[in-house]
């Protein structure tokens, strides 16, 4: 069996980690655009914060793939012959495959601005080339202007404030975070990135650039030296363009097979059910891309693990105040607000839809466990649980089940 | 593999538990020295509320969800055992969101804790259960 993997994060990752645990034969080839050894793309914000190395950013150990007896090919793949199957590379090599899977993750989303191109010195911020390229421009005198109040904006702002003169940030959305907080929410995390001086410039657009000036929406000039793009980022589905469907991502189903027979596809390139909402969208995390690569690999090698319990999810943090978000809030709210801890549960027809938690984020995960397994509230001791998360909630026989 | 299983039915809420998980963690001979002027921060904990207690500590999934989910690598799986590199953990929490048993928290030195069932204690067996004087706590084989 020839297994061809085009991706090496998480999804591509899993994928191999899901295949070696049925078949301990098949042929392995993971082709990468990046020379480097498998690592962490989250890690590159805490690269530039120097709290890890390079070294430290590797996401597996570095006999990775010759234990698990993977080809690594550092090669572009620019399409795929689904007829043939054959996956084709930028230099006219073809690769065989039995089963191909896609782990192409997406790429940053940079909107044609008027003058773009008259700014020098402007950066993504997705790859660990993009953040070597940034630490380079870096400098105590440098004004930077972030576009784009998201993850990966804010997570750039903590990873490069010291060592620059000043930051500002400016997203069209009237609250940061706009994708995991409320405004609420927002409104915490902002006021505590304020204190350690970056500067927010909310409901705000960019209507063209000049130079080192950009002129926003209300004509005011913003002066920078360095800007960073981070308005969005955008599935990489062209490499399955007229082979298998694609919405707004690659379609899978729960084994992650594609529409296309023998190509399955994971990770921040597909598009998967939300069960929190029960809504397809593209989750691009990191957990579940590595779950949905892993349930791909058992299902290339003919064996099966479902991935049907994707939700949106998020742990991060800034400067020591820890946010983890997951699910969707609609529905009833429970609040409880003290000192600088937050938290909202939302909640309807019986079920945990999501939650909110910024400050104290103890045992979290028996919250997302209740969104993920969808479990019918009336069923455990709701208020409990509301105030303080933990197995107590859960009848005596469920407690039983899970800790003997 | 063996595993750690709490019993409700016989725990008394005496906490001692987490005193032995604490001092199992200092790798000292002395328990009274080596937690003395120290606030504890153990990684089994017990949960209490109107005479029901249990001791709540790492389940070493068949599919963990720490493990999966760690987006550096931190976590591994040894014969069952999973644990934690804390040279690769850089507190980002995915963990604490994933675990659905509330067992990973914060540790002392900037990454996170769980039971390792005491794999890395000079011991190498679980002093939670060692330490248990009700036999609420054990360490068996259950398949």
């Amino acid at each position: 069996m020839k297994y061809v993997i085009i991706g090496n994060s998480a999804a591509g990752i899993g994928a191999v980690e899901g295949i070696r645990q049925v078949d301990g034969k098949g042929e392995i080839t993971l082709i990468s655009n990046e020379p480097y050894h498998t690592y962490s793309r989250p890690l590159i914000s805490y690269l530039l914060l120097g709290k890890v190395t390079e070294e430290k950013m590797k996401y597996r150990s570095d006999d990775f793939y010759e234990k698990n007896k993977v080809r690594f090919l550092h090669a572009t793949a620019t399409g795929v012959d689904a007829k043939e199957k054959q996956v084709v590379l930028d230099g006219g090599e073809r690769i065989p495959f039995d089963k191909l899977l896609v782990a192409t993750g997406s790429s940053a989303f940079v909107p044609p601005f008027e003058g773009l191109d008259s700014v020098k010195d402007k950066f993504t911020f997705m790859c660990l080339d993009d953040a070597q390229n940034l630490d380079k421009a870096l400098g105590k005198d440098k004004r930077v202007l972030i576009i784009g109040a998201g993850l990966i904006g804010l997570k750039c702002a903590e990873g490069i404030l010291k060592k620059v003169a000043n930051i500002t940030v400016i997203d069209l959305a009237p609250r940061i975070l706009s994708s995991i907080l409320n405004d609420e929410g927002a409104g915490i995390v902002q006021r505590h990135l304020e204190r350690k001086g970056i500067k927010f410039r909310p409901s705000c657009g960019v209507k063209s650039f000049n130079g080192n000036t950009a002129v926003l929406d209300d004509d005011e000039k913003i002066g920078f030296d360095i800007l960073v793009l981070a308005v969005g980022v955008r599935p990489n589905t062209a490499l399955l363009n007229g082979i298998a469907k694609i919405e707004r991502g690659i379609v899978v189903n729960e084994k992650s097979e594609t529409s296309a027979p023998d190509i399955y596809a994971a990770g921040d390139c597909t598009q998967t059910v939300d069960v929190s909402s029960g809504q397809n969208k593209i989750m691009a995390l990191l957990p579940n891309a590595y779950m949905q690569g892993e349930s791909a690999g058992f299902s290339m090698a003919g064996s099966e693990k479902s991935f049907a319990k994707a939700i949106p999810m998020n742990a991060i943090g800034f400067f020591g105040l820890h946010v983890i978000t997951a699910g969707n809030y609609t529905g009833d709210v429970y609040s409880k607000t003290a000192g600088n801890d937050y938290k909202r549960l939302f909640y309807s027809d019986n079920k945990l839809n999501g939650y909110i938690l910024i400050g104290d984020v103890e045992k979290a995960g028996i919250y997302t466990s209740l969104i993920r397994e969808r479990t019918p509230l009336d069923k455990i001791d709701f208020a409990l649980v509301c105030e303080k998360p933990g197995l107590m909630a859960f009848t005596k026989e469920e407690r039983a089940a899970k800790l003997s | 593999m063996k595993r750690v299983y709490v019993n409700e039915k016989w725990c008394l809420g005496c906490h001692l538990c987490e005193y032995q998980c604490a001092f199992a963690g200092t790798n000292g001979k002395d328990m009274a020295r080596s937690l003395k002027n120290i606030k504890i921060n153990p990684k089994i904990k017990i949960e209490e509320k109107d005479g029901v207690s249990f001791a709540v500590s790492c389940r070493h999934c068949h599919e963990p969800l720490c493990v999966k989910g760690c987006i550096t690598g931190a976590f591994s799986v040894s014969g069952g055992v999973i644990t934690i590199d804390h040279n690769r953990c850089v507190s980002c929490y995915t963990c604490i969101l994933s675990c659905p048993y509330g067992a990973i928290s914060p540790s002392d030195d900037g990454a996170v804790q769980k039971c390792e069932l005491c794999v890395k204690t000079i011991k190498g067996t679980p002093a939670c259960v060692e330490g248990c004087p009700n036999g609420a706590i054990v360490f068996e084989e259950r398949g």
